[in-house]
């Protein structure tokens, strides 16, 4: 990690779908961005101190020294972020928490629930293996040609149906097809995920919470797990599924 | 010259600020961005004789001008601080206090008779956790189970002992003074506030505990003036807490008469910002042309 806040100038801060916005940002310091597929950076786009905290979002692609984000509009802090235009300056933290494993050979599946696509289009960009990606949504979906160039398949289900199956996506998931997994997504789909692959495949899950400093020392984000507390910004985000949802 | 350098009950403090307990953690996370030997002080995360877990669901909550925690002190117990975190705390070349919290008068005693035996400069008491149920702040709210904590931690502990008192006092100048009485070193005041919020869509408490504790800028005057309080009544030192963001809210602190002051919340928002304060105040210093701390402590 650079030491403390960077600052940052945006070059593109687009809505790409209802309450879905991909933030690009390029360093304004020496060094530029750097970081692995699952780690995340702090963010504060505004001076003064409202909102108080900083806001994570984990790393969707980084190019040539650029940065991409991509996050849901959801408070206040990331209503103040997607107000910013390009040129607006924001600083950051990072990277911050640990990475998924890149380093692996075979059939892989990533399976997202809307905006948990984030820190997976980076992955799949950093994995050689064979990757079948499926996303589920709600009803619009986004970021499908970002992924398509870096999979073998893609599949896409809607709650609505109005793209690709009707359904949750954990219905047309089969873990026997694969040799590893990844997850992001509401909780209820990871864990879901996480008990179809018990005892078959592994499956590494990448969590979110609220957290204060972003770097392990406030216990904020802290999540109980089979292997005692672990910090979401420290440990995680990434986690192996099933020491966190093992009580299932 | 400039001399920043506070002396703390036999403690030398090389300039006045120090890392609150529970922001820093044991400081290694912020060791990684900067040297520790900065500081003035470290002031532990919350040591229990046996390690917590600490609270189920929302911990963190976001408020104007600051944050409701409801972590519930989560620590690994005052062992493994012992044989895990103080070899490499020690090292940093900067005060370290031990933040201390318990259960029962006995978990405290256990404790402190632990930390005697170690290289830990000072033992600050937390008697006031609005975060645990038990113990916590309920000895903390109170003048007189107040003295009788104190009074039993005194009599063990070897180390300078700094009661931390709690906003949330039945009266914060009376509990003051019965922890001087106790035999309390110095005093630091304050502890969060007790607050709460709701989640409106879902008709419910925010937190599981419903009451977390408030911290931040937003309580910034209620400290100082609780800090000037208690000042006027007692004898002893004074690290003065609350909503310390920057140079110009540390010296108010003093001049309502803190000897050292600790910054908290202020982490979270820059995890180098104590380096700021202490840059901060040394200016000002130079600027106002002060020679030590002592010139403008307790001037108001």
């Amino acid at each position: 990690m650079d030491k403390g806040y960077k600052k940052g100038t945006i070059t593109s801060n687009i809505e790409i779908a209802s309450n879905i916005y991909e933030l690009k940002v390029a360093s304004s310091f020496n060094s530029p961005f750097y970081g692995e597929a699952g780690q995340f950076y702090m963010l504060r786009a505004w001076n003064g101190l409202d909102p108080f905290l900083a806001r994570p979002l984990s790393i969707s692609n980084i190019m040539d020294g650029e940065i991409t984000f991509l996050y849901q509009l959801r408070g206040r802090g990331t209503e103040r972020i997607s107000k910013l235009k390009s040129g607006d300056s924001l600083e950051l933290m990072g990277p911050l928490g640990s990475s998924f494993n890149t380093n692996l050979r075979g059939n892989v599946a990533l399976i997202s629930g809307g905006i948990g696509i984030a820190p997976l289009v980076f992955l799949a960009k950093s994995l050689k293996a064979n990757i079948d990606f499926y996303c589920g949504f709600k009803d619009e979906v986004y970021y499908i040609d970002k992924i398509r160039k870096y999979s073998r398949a893609v599949y896409i289900s809607t709650e609505s149906g109005s793209v690709g199956y009707r359904g949750l996506i954990t219905e047309i998931f089969n873990p026997a097809l694969y040799d590893i997994a990844f997850s992001c997504g509401p909780v209820g789909m990871m864990k879901r995920i996480v008990k179809m692959c018990k005892g078959k495949i592994p499956v590494y899950i990448s969590m979110e919470n609220r957290m204060a400093c972003g770097i392990g020392a406030c216990l904020g984000c802290s999540i109980k797990t089979s292997k005692g507390m672990k910090r979401v910004c420290k440990e995680g985000a990434v986690f192996l599924g099933e020491e966190v949802f093992y009580c299932d | 010259m400039i001399d920043m350098r506070v002396n703390l009950c036999g403690i030398e403090f090389k300039n006045p600020v120090i890392a609150a307990s529970g922001s820093f953690g044991f400081g290694r996370e912020y060791s990684e961005i900067f040297s520790l030997s900065k500081l003035g002080g470290i002031s532990t995360k919350g040591l229990t004789l046996e390690k917590r877990e600490g609270n189920k669901g929302i911990r963190i909550y976001e408020t104007t001008g600051g944050i409701l925690n409801s972590i519930g002190l989560e620590n690994p117990g005052i062992d493994y601080f012992i044989s895990e975190e103080l070899p490499f705390m020690i090292k940093q070349n900067t005060v370290i206090i031990a933040n201390v919290g318990g259960n029962t008068v006995e978990d405290y005693v256990k404790a402190v008779n632990k930390l005697n035996e170690t290289k830990i400069d000072m033992i600050e008491l937390n008697i006031s956790c609005p975060n645990v149920k038990e113990g916590g702040m309920a000895f903390g709210i109170k003048s007189k189970t107040s003295y009788r904590v104190v009074s039993e931690v005194r009599r063990a502990c070897k180390k300078p002992l700094i009661v931390k008192l709690s906003p949330n006092a039945e009266n914060i100048v009376q509990l003051a003074e019965s922890c001087v009485k106790a035999g309390a070193d110095g005093l630091s005041l304050v502890n969060t506030f007790s607050g709460m919020a709701v989640d409106i869509k879902n008709r419910k408490a925010v937190f599981d505990n419903i009451i977390a504790g408030l911290s931040g800028p937003c309580i910034k005057p209620i400290a100082l003036r609780m800090v000037y309080e208690v000042s006027k009544a007692v004898d002893v030192p004074i690290m003065g807490i609350g909503g310390i963001m920057n140079y110009k809210d540390a010296i108010e602190f003093i001049m309502a008469g803190a000897w050292t002051v600790q910054v908290g919340s202020a982490n979270f928002i820059k995890p180098t910002i104590t380096l700021d304060i202490i840059d901060g105040i040394k200016n000002f210093m130079a600027e106002e042309g002060i020679k030590s701390l002592e010139e403008i402590r307790g001037v108001i």
